[in-house]
């Protein structure tokens, strides 16, 4: 039988002035019917230029296949008209998004939007185009088509959007399905509903799936076979069980290695001072209307903790669960409803600006996109030693301490004259993380601080927040929506949900008893628990 | 929505009493006797007199502007010193061909504009986006007199195909008599609100393209133009709308020059012909009015985005 897809030493190159001659060269694999094929790598691996270049959606201005051909049943897809390839999109190929939040047109209702597909492809008349798009809308399993086929893009949870564009994309029964990280984006529970969407699809109709994924535990739970990718070339391909049971190249190695596993090491109870509490700790949002209308959202509620110097406690929860707004109000970066929030032992919660800015020091946050965290027009010197100088301390020994921490967080002290775009996503995190201990501060909260980084630099840079914390005896705040993270890293765990702790206690305690239902399901979610975990379960 | 639309019909009122309140001060602040001022250098003493106490000046300040706003309630905009006739009459007479002028302009600007720089964008960096930019910043570099008389040179005096100047109305006069002399001042307004409207199509269509949901359509296998028209351009149009209707409100209160290049009867040669002529009853009825205008307008402009995007509800 032939592949449905096969990619023969397909080379795309790069313009001139890139740091590589080549997106991807010479990749050869394919994609049968019925079958997932799962490209995994690191951000700059190739892998979503190979995915973009098989739809013809690639950047054509900067990126040109230069070598090699796609064959799309058989037929070349780089020698193919404009016209060809796009009756191709949408009849034989369709691809799915990384963020549902923006692939769908905002100004369009949903149903049309599906509907689109069928006006641009078939002859249907309006009312069977109609019957059609309910029917997708069924099959992706989305509550109450009838109602939901006129709703708009943002009045619907990312989970849906994400059904919604399966649905469009799946519409005309196309023999190959590109996922582009279709679930990065999506909280793990709803990123387990898809995927066994996308693969209980698959499945009944035979197609042929190109999915494309950072994620190990995601390739574990959803892949046939697997495709490695290195700086835009395949290092190993072969069988789901081969490739993640015995990874013959060491990049797979490492990347698998560096896979957190859920299984939280032993740790010894921390008994340093109180550096942090909160008690009974309410934020909401919204206000009653006049006449009894309007929301109140309790974001947090009844939130109480304590963290002590040098121990770690994290946060987990997905999105909504009230996780942030806890660290914001602890920050005082927004002001908590009511409670009290101490920091040593003076209550910050209510304290005025002027009263509070002493105590600002105290207390510093990483947050999580390094990208945008720092001011892209100052050089990383001058963003580390702002705050010190704020403080008092001369510019001199600002200086000075800056270069002790940029050796401390392992960059070169003479780095401290570039300019943020100048440094990787992870030497960024941590010149972030240089800047909040430049305050020599005795709390430090870590919002999401490891989620956009990939794997290999993401358990480096939990390796450098364990050693400062040790190193400094921080109190700190570990906000997270990953499981595996938080297993790793935390010495104690409070589970939120839409505001509310359901859970609380030593890490290795929730992670192998859990009490509450839903820190069940989440850890039920996790991807690949199956497969990186058995030695625990 | 009708809620916001009725809280905002109501917000006009102390905007408006705040302007009144402004002009009304304009007069009396200025340094010396305000009716001297109003009679000019050449008045008698009787003229000074009769000026002073038509507009009654000689009254309590507080009592004065009591009573202006209660006629002002009532539609009285004061009387016309010069020609003695009533304000809002003058400025009822002048409105048509202004309205007219500001209707022919914007349309034609659109039809061009758009199309050009939604061109522009979607061709962003080749030769086709580079004319338009050159037109666009050409555009606005010409001043309007010049651009009106070499228009009137050229297709009125040389080629013959247009009148040079005046105006006829389409209710009276007739529609082709109303074309053949609209066309010229149209023409010249036009072009530097092509330029404007081109420029923020162009930009606010090549932001749009960069969207997921672009990718998305192109992902469907949607032919380019559509890809244009159905996902682009609509979720581009809340900037593009906003210029255009700051376009229709500029217009309609700042033709002046054109006016008096082609020699058109309206508001703005009535601004003129009051600012040179002291007729300080006409200027304030005239700046009360433009203000009228220019916040109906923007209550119409915040109540089209609603219409664009779902995602705004007032």
């Amino acid at each position: 039988m032939s592949p449905i897809l096969d990619i023969r030493g397909l080379t795309v190159s790069l313009p001139k002035q890139a740091d590589r001659p080549y997106a991807i060269k010479d990749i050869t694999f394919s994609v049968n019917a019925g079958e997932i094929v799962c490209v995994v790598g690191e951000s700059g691996s190739g892998k979503s230029v190979t995915s973009f270049t098989v739809m013809g959606l690639h950047d054509k201005r900067a990126l040109t296949p230069v070598a090699g051909e796609i064959l799309l049943q058989g037929e070349n897809i780089l020698n193919a008209s404009d016209a060809k390839i796009r009756r191709m999109r949408g009849e034989k190929m369709a691809m799915i998004f990384q963020e549902p939040m923006t692939a769908l047109n905002p100004v369009a209702p949903v149903g049309d939007q599906i509907g689109e597909m069928l006006e641009i492809h078939t002859n249907l008349s309006a009312s069977k185009r109609k019957a059609k798009v309910l029917q997708a809308m069924r099959d992706v399993h989305l509550p109450d088509p009838e109602k939901m086929y006129h709703s708009y893009p943002h009045q619907l949870s990312g989970g849906q959007r994400q059904r919604i564009v399966i649905a469009m994309s799946l519409v005309l029964e196309p023999v190959l399905l590109i996922a582009d990280e279709p679930t990065t984006a999506l909280d793990v529970t709803t990123q387990a509903q898809i995927l066994s969407l996308i693969k209980e699809l698959q499945e009944r109709r035979g197609m042929g799936v190109l999915f494309i994924t950072h994620d190990f535990g995601v390739v574990a739970d959803i892949a046939d076979r697997v495709v490695v990718m290195q700086n835009g070339e395949i290092v190993e391909q072969g069988p789901v069980d081969q490739v993640l049971g015995a990874p013959e190249h060491p990049y797979t190695k490492m990347l698998i290695a560096a896979v957190p596993s859920m299984t939280p090491p032993e740790r010894e109870e921390v008994t340093g001072e109180t550096a942090l509490s909160a008690t009974r700790l309410n934020k909401q949002y919204g206000h009653k209307g006049l006449f009894g209308g309007g929301r109140v959202v309790d974001a947090a509620n009844d939130v109480n903790f304590i963290v002590r110097r040098g121990e770690t406690l994290g946060i987990v929860g997905e999105s909504g669960s009230g996780k942030s707004t806890v660290a914001r109000c602890v920050m005082r970066l927004i002001d908590p409803t009511s409670g009290e929030v101490l920091i040593g032992d003076t209550d910050i919660a209510t304290l005025r600006e002027d009263k509070l800015r002493p105590h600002r020091r105290d207390i510093q946050i990483v947050f999580q996109d390094p990208y945008r965290s720092l001011n892209p027009r100052r050089t990383v010197g001058q963003s580390i030693t702002e705050g010190p100088v704020n403080f008092g301390v001369s510019q001199a020994e600002a200086l000075d301490r800056a270069k002790r921490l940029m050796s401390i967080v392992g960059l070169a002290p003479e780095a401290l004259d570039r300019f943020p775009h100048q440094f990787s996503g992870g030497q960024r995190q941590r010149i972030c993380i240089a800047r909040a201990l430049a305050m020599e501060p005795m709390v430090l909260i870590a919002d999401e601080a490891v989620s956009a980084l990939d794997v290999s630099v993401q358990a480096q840079v939990l390796d450098l927040l364990e050693d400062v914390r040790d190193e400094f005896d921080l109190a700190m705040l570990f906000i997270t929506h990953d499981l595996r993270v938080a297993a790793q890293i935390c010495d104690r765990i409070m589970v939120m949900r839409k505001g509310v702790v359901v859970e609380n206690g030593p890490t290795a305690e929730v992670f192998s008893n859990p009490q509450h239902e839903y820190t069940k399901a989440l850890l039920a979610a996790a991807p690949g628990h199956g497969t990186f975990d058995k030695e625990s379960a | 929505m009708l809620y916001y639309i009725f809280k905002r019909v109501l917000m006009t009122i102390p905007v408006m009493v705040i302007v009144a309140l402004f002009v009304f001060l304009m007069l009396r602040l200025s340094p010396g006797d305000p009716a001297a001022v109003i009679a000019g250098d050449y008045a008698t003493a009787e003229d000074v007199a009769r000026i002073r106490e038509q507009l009654g000046l000689s009254e309590p300040i507080v009592v004065q502007f009591t009573k202006w706003l209660g006629q002002l309630a009532q539609g009285d905009l004061g009387t016309s010193i010069f020609s003695n006739k009533p304000v809002a009459e003058l400025i009822a007479q002048r409105i048509e061909p202004t309205m007219l002028l500001a209707l022919t302009t914007i349309i034609f600007s659109v039809l061009v504009a758009v199309p050009l720089g939604t061109l522009a964008a979607y061709r962003a960096g080749s030769w086709i986006d580079r004319v338009v930019m050159l037109f666009s910043v050409g555009g606005f570099s010409v001043p309007v007199f010049v651009l009106g008389y070499v228009l009137i040179y050229i297709l009125s005096l040389n080629l013959k195909l247009l009148p040079v100047q005046g105006y006829r109305s389409p209710f009276t006069e007739g529609i082709g008599p109303f074309f053949a002399h609209i066309t010229l001042p149209t023409l010249t307004l036009s072009v530097i609100f092509i330029a404007l409207i081109a420029r923020m199509t162009r930009a606010s269509v090549i932001e749009v393209l960069e969207e997921d949901y672009v990718r998305t359509a192109r992902a469907k296998g949607q032919s380019e133009f559509k890809v244009l028209m159905r996902h682009a351009l609509r979720n581009a149009a809340v900037p593009i709308i906003t210029v255009i209707g700051i376009g229709i409100a500029l217009l309609i209160g700042g033709v002046v020059v054109t006016e008096s290049v082609f020699n058109i009867p309206g508001l703005g040669r009535l601004v003129l012909d009051a600012v040179l002529a002291r007729d300080y009853p006409i200027i304030q009825g005239l700046i009360l009015f433009f203000s009228f205008i220019y916040i109906v307008l923007n209550l119409l402009i915040d109540l089209s985005y609603s219409l664009l995007d779902p995602r705004i509800r007032y």
